[in-house]
């Protein structure tokens, strides 16, 4: 199985750090992961949210390299395109993964090197499983005494945000799931008004139940066009926050801070412990030892100044960038509520015309 | 045909004014209450009745020996027994007549009377008046089961059910009535699927609308007062949005839905009317052949049972011409059917 699918990224710009205007390249699946897996291990763990990537499909993806024409394969495909989509424009918005090498690289360069270590069962994959799960151990057993109490706000805060989301994120699918079925009935009623109309011999009986029929086809596409709507703006935007939050969360930059002030910690407790021996050094006449145990000191100082500053980095970034992502949340869905009441108004007034043309037809029955 | 004003009464009561104007839930139990206007101009009959009387009144209906031919009268059709929390076999059976909270059920019962009552040969029925006029509920005694219930048509009967007709008419009545029988009762039944799909919609939309209430956040933060703007907005449309979804399914439920069961329940029944012309004729067939068979000494006795068997035919295809029949083939075809018997 060596047919891949390949997605075709175009890009306009007008910024001076790319060669070209407008440009287009092709990448493959893989590709993105892999570029969401450099970005990751570079920006992370200094305290930038790095969108996460769309989640592979094992079942959905053989569906389609086997081949499959059909309708939930193409589904499938077009699911994925509008979300890889969605990952590149939420990477690109961001004012310093924009300037990343790797990512000017993955929009603007003909040929990629294939990215080998993404496949989900491969000897990579198994190892970032393992670590998934040490970190959530490790989450567990570090008990950091916060000073600053914004960031235990912003915890509470996102853990807030994500039980939100997912409950309406549920809420969405099963609307969308129940509209979807009654698209299907309503096609299969229009069918069988169909039918009625054909059999019935009083003709404008007959006449008004097969334009009843037709009425009740455009309707059933209406439905569907609907549901579609309901999908592709809301379900799928939640889903993104949803998975967007657990990069903030668990693995993600808040528990890279704790990691970080763990660090400093150790390096404090480390340098208190040599300062203790040199102290007992003192009164032993050891001048070499004394000596090497001064030099430990000062390098271990040397340490435990440097991870306070990158205490103090990381936070610092990460407020920048967990204000950044609200205002960014705001206008995400403030922008799809708008896309989607539009749909809304659009679709009521369509069912409207369709009704209003069929009712002097049911009016000429008698 | 000119279109005569029709005096349409039962004994006392004013046809067209028959109301069901409620139902009463007393634990299992449903009582409908029954309004009609006196011809007499004089004032209301109220009265109440649960589906027992109903039945009660359909058997007395089915049992008016006196009428000649009265098998050939299409009998307005009960509706299936109501049920409180109905299993799910029987609120498939109910269809339409179990949403709404027996709005529509009272709906169909209103003109199952209404029916009676504008017929001309089951009209003079007293069980009927007794029915609308009687303070007291009519007697709730168990009348003998008779041919015209539905269960008594055994498998061996159906066989009977595709005997060729004799008449040009009513073969393309019965073959008419066989399709649409069918076609409506499926578009009764697709409808009634998109139906309970809407109210499911309506029902996703207020869980939706109360997810995002809960999205409400707290505090001085603007991003976070935005947010909370918008999800209150939003649930607002939802809610509206559930609001009018409940409204189309209602909409939807009390015209073409209770329509169509109204439909597929008469051809139902024109059906029934139609099979027991089809078995009369069988009958008449056998008593014919055995007419013609017999020994002397058997021959004037079966003679007798052929004039009966000839004479009631003929009485239900009278009758039966005269019903309200789903097909009216071209006029020729009606003349010719009398020579052929």
């Amino acid at each position: 199985m060596n047919a891949y699918m390949a997605y075709k990224v175009s890009t306009k710009t007008s910024l001076s750090v790319f060669k070209q205007r407008d440009f287009s390249v092709k990448r493959r699946f893989s590709d993105f992961l892999g570029l969401h897996s450099k970005l990751a291990s570079k920006y992370l763990h200094i305290g930038y949210i790095v969108p996460p990537a769309p989640e592979k499909s094992i079942v959905g993806m053989t569906k389609v390299k086997v081949g499959k024409e059909d309708q939930s394969s193409n589904e499938f495909v077009e699911k994925r395109r509008s979300a890889l989509e969605r990952y590149l424009m939420r990477t690109v918005k961001h004012p310093i993964l924009l300037k990343d090498p790797d990512v000017l690289q993955f929009l603007e360069n003909s040929e990629l090197p294939r990215a080998v270590n993404t496949q989900a069962l491969s000897s990579a994959g198994i190892l970032r499983m393992v670590n998934k799960a040490a970190d959530a151990v490790n989450k567990m057993t570090i008990k950091m005494n916060e000073s600053d109490a914004w960031f235990e706000e912003k915890q509470q805060h996102f853990e807030n945000l994500d039980v939100q989301l997912r409950k309406l994120h549920a809420s969405v699918e099963s609307l969308v799931c129940h509209r979807k079925e009654l698209s299907v009935n309503t096609a299969q009623f229009a069918k069988s008004a169909a039918m009625l109309g054909n059999s019935e011999d009083h003709t404008a009986l007959s006449r008004a139940l097969s334009q009843l029929a037709e009425v009740e086809e455009k309707i059933d596409q209406l439905h569907q066009d609907q549901a579609n709507a309901d999908f592709y703006l809301f379900s799928e935007l939640l889903g993104d926050y949803v998975r967007l939050i657990t990069a903030v969360k668990v693995r993600g930059v808040f528990d890279h801070r704790i990691k970080t002030w763990q660090k400093w910690q150790d390096s404090q407790v480390l340098l208190l412990k040599k300062r203790e021996a040199e102290a007992k050094l003192q009164f032993t006449n050891k001048p070499d030892k004394l000596q090497q145990a001064k030099d430990e000191i000062k390098e271990l100082e040397g340490k435990v100044q440097q991870g306070e500053r990158d205490f103090e980095q990381i936070s610092k970034i990460i407020r920048k960038e967990v204000g950044r992502f609200e205002k960014e949340r705001v206008k995400d869905f403030k922008t799809i509520i708008v896309k989607y009441l539009e749909s809304l108004v659009q679709t009521q007034q369509q069912l409207i015309k369709y009704w209003e043309a069929f009712l002097p037809e049911a009016k000429a029955i008698s | 045909m000119m279109e005569e004003v029709k005096d349409v009464s039962a004994g006392s009561v004013h046809g067209d004014t028959i109301k069901v104007t409620e139902v009463l839930q007393d634990g299992d139990t449903l009582t409908f209450i029954i309004v009609s206007q006196k011809l007499s101009g004089t004032g209301e009959y109220h009265v109440d009745r649960t589906y027992d009387d109903f039945e009660w009144l359909q058997q007395h209906l089915y049992t008016q020996e006196d009428v000649p031919g009265i098998q050939g009268v299409i009998f307005p059709p009960l509706p299936v027994r109501p049920q409180v929390n109905a299993s799910a076999k029987v609120m498939k059976q109910l269809g339409f007549l179990a949403l709404g909270e027996w709005q529509p059920y009272c709906r169909a019962l209103e003109t199952f009377l209404q029916q009676v009552v504008a017929h001309r040969l089951l009209s003079k029925n007293p069980a009927l008046e007794l029915f609308l006029t009687s303070a007291d509920p009519p007697g709730r005694q168990k009348i003998k089961k008779n041919l015209f219930n539905r269960l008594s048509q055994a498998m061996e009967e159906m066989r009977k059910e595709g005997h060729k007709d004799v008449d040009e008419f009513f073969q393309t009545v019965r073959d008419q009535n066989l399709q649409l029988t069918g076609s409506s009762r499926t578009a009764a039944e697709k409808f009634l699927d998109v139906v309970l799909t809407e109210q499911k919609i309506a029902v996703a939309c207020g869980h939706f609308s109360a997810a995002l209430h809960l999205c409400v956040e707290p505090g001085q933060d603007p991003d976070h007062k935005a947010f909370s703007r918008v999800c209150v907005k939003l649930s607002e449309v939802f809610d509206s949005m559930r609001k009018s979804m409940m409204s189309f399914s209602l909409n939807d439920l009390n015209t073409l839905g209770l329509g169509l069961d109204l439909e597929s329940r008469h051809l139902e029944a024109e059906k029934e009317m139609l099979f027991r012309r089809t078995c009369k004729l069988v009958e008449l067939e056998s008593a014919r052949r055995n007419a013609e068979r017999a020994k002397p000494v058997r021959k004037a006795a079966m003679e007798e049972v052929k004039k009966a068997s000839e004479t009631e035919f003929e009485q239900i295809c009278e009758v039966a011409k005269q019903e309200p029949l789903s097909a009216r083939p071209c006029g020729n075809a009606a003349e010719e059917s009398d020579s052929v018997v």
